[in-house]
């Protein structure tokens, strides 16, 4: 493992970019548990500093020290985008295994709603959970709502290699020994999968997170939790832009887009890494 | 005499294996968009939120009512939405209705039925949405194609780190900052509305020019984020297609290799290309929605936005039918093209 990653760093600068980036942001979230403040205090600090020695990202129109209150934000971001992919990895591990192993009229069953939820356009489908549920609609259960609408195309890919690995060797032993399909399915395939659950679930935290930002400029999220939509959300509603409290919505933004680039760069490298052809490109083999 | 018969029945072959493959695909066109709106159903009619609650409070936030009248509206509007009927009889209700394409009147402009603002709505976010694919597609797919065939220009490649850098930022950041940009910093491009106030609608040229350039930034967003999935994707393809053996042989016979990229690489690379526009339509359509609310476009998306804030139940379920019906009608379409482009592609 360790030996894996010191390779992607010496090989892969993709990789290096994006894990630095990654690992500020994670970095600058931890530090919210050494906060001075609570986040969901307002008026606590003298309201519009522009980003200073004392306020190093400035205070908000809200009486809120930007710093503290944007390490808050990324943390619960962050996590909210953790939470779905793992949700939606359970969901998309089981169905592309299923698929892929026992195949038939299972999978034609599964693949045929798996073609469904691809064709929906899933915001609309969100407003309207957010339109019915309003104050319902928790963080979890917003987690759990995207993550089961955020399964499909990484089931697809589960699946594809389930299929392949359906006629190896190791499986017909298996079989033979009579170890029972989900004993081969969790237990055989499962490793063989994981690779690909890795970088799938990057890839699925850069959606996530940025439907909870959509929805949360927006107004359709518990607009009290601190996260980078609920921060822009207030930005948007205070005017900052108007009045010129740019600071409240640039800085966000800036981190923001680091974050989704070091995710992004994470996958990608990840993602060729997996390859082996790609990977013997790259260091020259 | 042979071979033109052989050419007939192979030909009538293939006829049939397209219209196959395209009842196919109808089939799932009607699920797809009978699962979702029957979903959309559920899910209004089984939360605990009452619409006519809803409206009621709604319409006595305003002024005040005396208690018989209130309990006149209840009545009206409990028969209007149906809600005194067991859920069976209003699912079939609902059905009925949207195939007549009339689901009562909208709440936020009474007494306009939703229908007919959605449909109003509709145009303006199918022009921008096939409008920025399209661009989208093909400046992505060429230029992804040309990098990948020469890896070594500077030009593709700074292209490919800046792709790179936009492709994960979700539509609401880009058109957000492009908003900043354009609205703030450098305000040469009209950044909200469908249309500038001052000129008719219809087909006259200060018209025309006035929705192009409203439109502009909207779909530069829509661009912007786009291109980098289209780009990447075909760089990819095209730098594994180059090392097969037909290109080299191409190569070695002296073809040109404009000729080479064109017709033999990107050629090849293009049909993935459509499979994966397929998949990602419904993604796009989202970021659409989101782009017009940024821009107040006068779209779907922004329709949908107001009735939520409006608590317009039935106007919310008419902007989601519409939405699901449309992502999956244009879906159907890039299927369609699919055998025209593929050759390969008779039976599966």
């Amino acid at each position: 493992m360790f030996s894996i990653i010191r390779d992607l760093f010496k090989y892969n600068r993709e990789f290096a970019v994006g894990a630095v980036l990654l690992g500020l942001i994670v970095f600058f979230s931890i530090l919210s548990f050494f906060s001075p403040v609570d986040p969901t205090m307002l008026y606590i600090e003298v309201p519009d500093r522009p980003p200073s020695g004392e306020y190093w990202f400035g205070t908000n129109s809200r009486g809120q020290d930007m710093f503290w209150q944007l390490t808050f934000a990324f943390r619960n971001t962050l996590s909210f985008g953790l939470m779905v992919a793992a949700l939606s990895r359970v969901i998309s591990i089981v169905v592309g295994l299923l698929s892929g192993y026992i195949g038939g009229v299972v999978d034609r069953i599964l693949m045929f709603f798996n073609d469904i939820f691809v064709s929906l356009p899933i915001f609309p489908i969100l407003v309207l959970f957010y339109f019915v549920l309003r104050s319902d609609l928790t963080t979890f259960n917003l987690a759990l709502l995207m993550a089961c609408l955020g399964w499909p195309f990484d089931a697809r890919l589960i699946r594809s290699i389930a299929l392949g690995l359906r006629h190896r060797e190791f499986t017909r032993h298996a079989v033979f020994s009579g170890m029972s399909p989900a004993k081969i399915m969790f237990e055989e395939h499962l490793p063989y999968v994981m690779p690909i659950v890795f970088s799938t679930a990057i890839a699925n935290m850069i959606w996530a997170i940025g439907l909870e930002v959509t929805l949360a400029v927006l107004g359709f999220t518990n607009i009290n939790i601190p996260t980078v939509g609920t921060t822009l959300y207030w930005a948007i509603n205070h005017s900052a832009m108007v009045v010129g409290v740019w600071w409240w919505i640039v800085i966000p933004v800036i981190i923001i887009v680091m974050m989704f680039i070091g995710l992004f760069l994470l996958t990608v490298s990840l993602n060729e890494y997996i390859d082996p052809r790609s990977r013997l490109r790259r260091m020259g083999g | 005499m042979e071979r033109s018969a052989n050419v007939e029945v192979e030909g009538k072959v293939r006829m049939r294996a397209y219209f196959i493959f395209i009842a196919k695909r109808a089939v799932q066109l009607l699920a797809v968009v009978f699962f979702g709106i029957s979903a959309a159903f559920f899910i209004t009619h089984l939360s605990p939120i009452d619409p006519v609650q809803q409206a009621i409070l709604r319409i006595t936030s305003r002024s005040s009512f005396s208690p018989t009248a209130l309990v006149a509206m209840r009545e009206a509007l409990t028969e209007m939405y149906g809600m005194d009927q067991p859920l069976g009889t209003q699912f079939v209700n609902f059905w009925v209705r949207l195939l007549q394409g009339d689901l009562g009147p909208s709440l936020i402009a009474f007494p306009t039925p939703a229908m007919d603002l959605v449909l109003r709505a509709l145009p303006w976010t199918v022009g921008l949405l096939v409008t920025a694919v399209i661009i989208t597609w093909l400046l992505g797919n060429i230029l992804g194609g040309l990098a990948g065939y020469y890896q070594n220009n500077k030009f593709l490649k700074a292209f490919g780190v800046v792709a790179m850098g936009l492709q994960p930022i979700p539509y609401y950041i880009v058109a957000f900052i492009v908003l900043i940009i354009f609205g703030f910093v450098w305000p040469v491009l009209p950044i909200s509305g469908g249309y500038a106030m001052h000129v008719t609608p219809g087909w006259n040229i200060d018209f025309v020019m006035s929705v192009i350039r409203h439109a502009t930034l909207p779909a530069l967003s829509l661009v912007l984020v786009g291109m980098g999935l289209w780009f990447l994707g075909m760089r990819a393809l095209v730098s594994n297609i180059i090392t097969e053996d037909y290109v080299t042989y191409a190569e070695t016979a002296g073809v040109d290799s404009k000729k080479i990229v064109g017709f033999y690489v990107i050629r090849n690379a293009v049909i993935p290309q459509l499979t994966a526009l397929a998949m990602v339509l419904g993604g796009i359509f989202s970021g659409t929605v989101i782009t017009e609310e940024v821009f107040s476009y006068p779209g779907l998306g922004s329709l949908l936005i107001q009735a939520v804030n409006g608590g317009d139940y039935t106007l919310v379920i008419a902007v989601t039918a519409i939405a699901i019906t449309a992502v999956a009608g244009a879906i159907f379409v890039v299927d369609l093209l699919h055998p025209i482009l593929d050759p390969r592609i008779r039976v599966e």
